[in-house]
């Protein structure tokens, strides 16, 4: 395996619309997911039901199994007393069945492996198990939220300061100070998370194979590998489908520990796990509710001199995760001086991982309702608000931006949405019994390329390049993406690309999350293209082969990397009722090359999308007397739907950043989600007067 | 208990024996190794699992699989018995779906959609319930409002009332 650092490419197959790969296959309903997968063996899986607490904190104090294992077709029980035991437990959210300790309701305590999945949820339900409730606490308050963790995620730094925040505050003619809360929300994939496991002997070796709804197979085994006693190469993980993620599948849940645990008891015959979409809302992870104590202090110009955010969030005891909620404040808008801080309750509650976005959906929406509120109070029209703070380096580091064309984006979107034509007054518009209003925010995202890719290029006797690398396509796009970046590097047609991913027995791959997935694996395929020209020449015989990994210069202490947009959305609020409608919104970006028209409109659209499912609707509801959410399924945590999604329209600056990957192009599967909520909420208080400094926005709000 | 029944799916005869509790969802995916209807929520809240029986829109979750002996289901797996049907060829000219997961269900919702809009089925959003309703004349907002019990979390909404709009020639 060779590392190099690959050369700019040419676009000739990157940037055409090529038709997704996988299409015929996902419109068929013919591509197979985690828990459709065939298994080896004779007889088919056992069904693997997961019995989880109903205390928010405690002991299980005993499991009667008796009524459980009468059941027909119920093969066995594992609790904490029979469970195989694990070799390393530092991971709370994996180290499950492990003792008698319940850290959250909603836990896994028991598994119940049975011939069908109607026996096996039938024996869950005749289980009786004996908790012992301890005090705890399920509430994310101000008062609570004290804790300072040692680093904010991903490993971003917990609090920042320069300059004098507070004397810049005293000394300014105008302050905003605010606080904007977000909800708690559940990532909810349409696919619910899925694991078929079986354990088998290969070479004389103990070898667990699953097939996983996972975003990252490879981080899949590094986290269960050594927790089982196991070496990397005895654990495969595949994932040739998976039915969205959007951050919850970015890394291995505790489901995917009860598969390996329950297979482990059945003598080799694959066990299957599915979560009910109930469970997901304990067991797949959720974005924490989110406090943001905003100050912004400028002249009577609305230049910024000050910018404070303190984002308090919650945790949970059993394993932490702090949001990054203020990262986005410290490079977005120019200021001399500014603080950011982050502190979590630690409560008794399920896990908080990863969704769509972490620290800039929540911290953005913060931040843009600010921003509109210090427009307002200045009185200057929003866009010319933000071209007065437009930072000329990254205020963080100092370092200058490779692009930063947020003001391109505004221009854009401005003349394509009419803004000119907005009145700047709020409640100026009424049409029949529905208040009018337009409203705009920023959006950014950081551009990250994870270290440690490798990608193989093989040439075929059918003519074809085999390119393998353990990349996942969650519905993204990769895997047509891939094809497309394979194709430019090798100087052949994408049908001659033979691409083979989602595999751990193929080339390392890190996660499809961060929107890091194609910067990274695209650049591990462009250098073990150029490897094999390098070594062959541009003549590609069969039978020729290469593996490398891309190793980036020094770019990232030269540059700063980001992508940006401006959001702009029209909102009308129903006079009598409040009724919420977004008949516009329309995303603009700058984010590098776009390889794939068709799908990166796709994946604008679905952020967009989803911001304004955030605006309107979503809320995980926690009952703090009992600890979990009661919002859990699809009829009480509303998504947009069909009839909720109305003008949505997406659209991108012509760009290429070669400095930050080969391709020119950073990623995109984030920003479409973040400052649409702001923009929606900034519209709404334009169609009526209402400011509303929180998510989602209601109808109640308009009613008073 | 077990009772025996007769499904005939995409065309095809079969006599399974199926458990009373089980649903035609998973006598589907679990009995007859059919995983093109999706299981999104089991609860009939998303509808993923959306298949034609006897031609109508049904939701095969919410479907105990003994209630329906000896009925024809049309997964998505075989609505066209030669290359894709041709809502599903508008699917991917409009790429409207993402990770395919809720596709086969959408795709399924929407050709049981424009035969309700045919026979002259009204939905909640019809202004003139007297009027004849015809495919022709569906309105965004028609399709937007039939289409609303299949959920898309990848939020391709866009690209499928692109598709649907097309299909129907509205």
């Amino acid at each position: 395996m060779t590392e190099l650092h690959p050369e700019p490419l040419t676009a000739r197959v990157m940037g055409t619309p090529v038709d997704r790969v996988d299409g015929i296959e996902k419109v068929t309903g013919l591509a197979s997911y985690a828990a459709e997968q065939r298994v080896p063996t004779t007889t088919g899986p056992l069904w693997c039901w997961l019995a989880t607490s109903t205390v928010a904190r405690g002991r299980v104090v005993g499991v009667d199994r008796t009524a459980a294992l009468a059941h027909p077709g119920v093969a066995a029980v594992v609790d904490h007393e029979n469970a195989p035991r694990l070799a390393e437990t530092s991971n709370g959210e994996l180290a499950i069945l492990q003792d008698d300790r319940v850290h959250f309701r909603g836990q896994i305590v028991a598994l119940v492996l049975a011939e069908t999945p109607e026996a096996a949820r039938e024996g869950a339900r005749l289980l009786r198990i004996e908790q012992d409730e301890e005090p705890f606490d399920a509430e994310l308050r101000e008062d609570n939220a004290t804790y300072r963790p040692e680093k904010v995620n991903p490993a971003k730094e917990t609090d920042t300061e320069q300059g004098d925040v507070d004397a810049a505050i005293a000394a300014s003619d105008i302050v905003v100070e605010q606080t904007y809360r977000t909800a708690y929300e559940h990532n909810n994939p349409l696919e619910p998370h899925a694991t078929t496991a079986w354990w088998s002997e290969e070479d004389g070796r103990e070898t667990l194979t699953m097939y996983d709804a996972s975003q990252g197979v490879h981080g899949v085994v590094a986290a269960l590998a050594p927790m089982l006693g196991l070496e990397k190469d005895q654990v495969r993980v595949m994932a040739p489908y998976v039915g969205g993620g959007f951050g919850s599948k970015g890394e291995a849940h505790a489901h995917v520990m009860a598969a390996a645990l329950a297979a482990r008891t059945t003598a080799g015959r694959p066990v299957r796990v599915v979560m009910t979409r109930q469970q997901m809302f304990a067991l797949a992870g959720y974005r924490t509710a989110t406090i943001s104590h905003f100050r912004l202090a400028a002249g009577r110009d609305g230049r910024l001199t000050a910018i404070e955010h303190r984002a308090q969030e919650q945790t949970a005891r059993v394993k932490e995760f702090a949001e990054q909620t203020a990262s986005p404040t410290r490079m977005m808008y120019a200021a001399t001086n500014r603080r950011t801080s982050h502190r979590l309750a630690v409560l008794d509650v399920a896990v908080p991982s990863w969704m769509r976005a972490p620290g800039e959906m929540p911290g953005m929406f913060a931040h843009e309702v600010a921003m509109d509120e210090l427009a307002e109070t200045c009185g200057l029209d929003p866009i010319e608000l933000r071209r007065r703070n437009e930072p000329l380096s990254d205020p963080e580091t100092d370092l200058p931006f490779d692009t930063r064309r947020l003001l391109e984006c505004f221009d854009r979107g401005a003349a394509r949405f009419g803004w000119d034509a907005r009145p700047p007054e709020p409640r100026a518009t009424r049409d029949g019994e529905w208040w009018v209003g337009t409203g705009v925010a920023a959006a950014t995202y950081p551009a990250m390329r994870m270290p440690g890719n490798v990608a193989r290029v093989e040439t075929l006797e059918n003519g074809c390049v085999a390119v393998s690398i353990g990349a996942v396509d969650i519905g993204t796009g990769a895997r047509t993406v891939l094809t497309q970046i394979a194709a430019d590097a090798l100087g052949v047609g994408p049908d001659d690309i033979d691409l083979r991913i989602a595999d751990t027995a193929l080339p390392m791959a890190t996660v499809a999350g961060g929107s890091s997935g194609t910067s990274s694996w695209g650049s591990a395929i462009v250098a073990a293209a150029q490897e094999l020209k390098a070594a062959h020449g541009d003549v590609l015989t069969p039978g020729l082969r290469a593996e490398a990994s891309a190793v980036r210069g020094d770019e990232a202490e030269q540059f700063s990397f980001h992508s940006f947009g401006a959001v702009f959305a029209e909102v009308r609020v129903h006079r009598d009722t409040g009724e919420l409608r977004v008949p516009r919104l329309l995303g603009v970006y700058n984010v590098g090359r776009v390889i794939n028209p068709t799908t990166a409109r796709s994946q604008f659209l679905g952020g967009l999308v989803m911001g304004l499912s955030a605006a309107l609707f979503e809320e995980s509801v926690r009952d703090p007397r009992f600890g979990h959410v009661v919002t859990q399924d699809l009829a009480t945590y509303h998504v947009a739907s069909h009839a909720d999604v109305l003008g949505v329209e997406a659209e991108w600056l012509e760009d290429e950043t070669p400095l930050f990957t080969p391709m020119g192009s950073r990623g995109i599967g984030e920003i479409g989600i973040v400052g649409t909520s702001a923009a929606i909420v900034n519209a709404a208080h334009h169609a009526t007067g209402v400011r509303v400094r929180q998510i989602p926005m209601t109808a109640d709000m308009f009613c008073s | 208990m077990d009772t025996s029944i007769t499904l005939t799916v995409d065309g095809e005869r079969h006599g399974l024996t199926v458990d009373t509790r089980t649903t035609l969802l998973d006598a589907l995916r679990e009995r007859l190794g059919n995983t093109s209807p999706k299981k999104g929520c089991d609860h009939g809240q998303c509808g993923s699992c959306t298949v034609l029986v006897d031609g109508r829109r049904q939701l095969t979750c919410l479907a105990l699989a003994v209630s329906y002996d000896g009925a024809e289901l049309t997964t998505a797996a075989g609505l066209a018995p030669d290359g894709p049907h041709p809502m599903q060829q508008a699917f991917l000219r409009h790429d409207a779906y993402q990770c395919g997961y809720c596709t086969p269900g959408q795709v399924c919702s929407a050709v049981g959609m424009l035969d309700e809009a045919a026979r002259g089925q009204p939905s909640h959003v019809t202004e003139d319930l007297a009027a004849p309703t015809s495919v022709e004349d569906l309105t965004d907002a028609e399709i937007r409002e039939r289409m609303s019990g299949n959920l898309c979390r990848c939020g391709a909404y866009v690209g499928i009332l692109d598709a649907v709009r097309e299909v129907a020639g509205a």
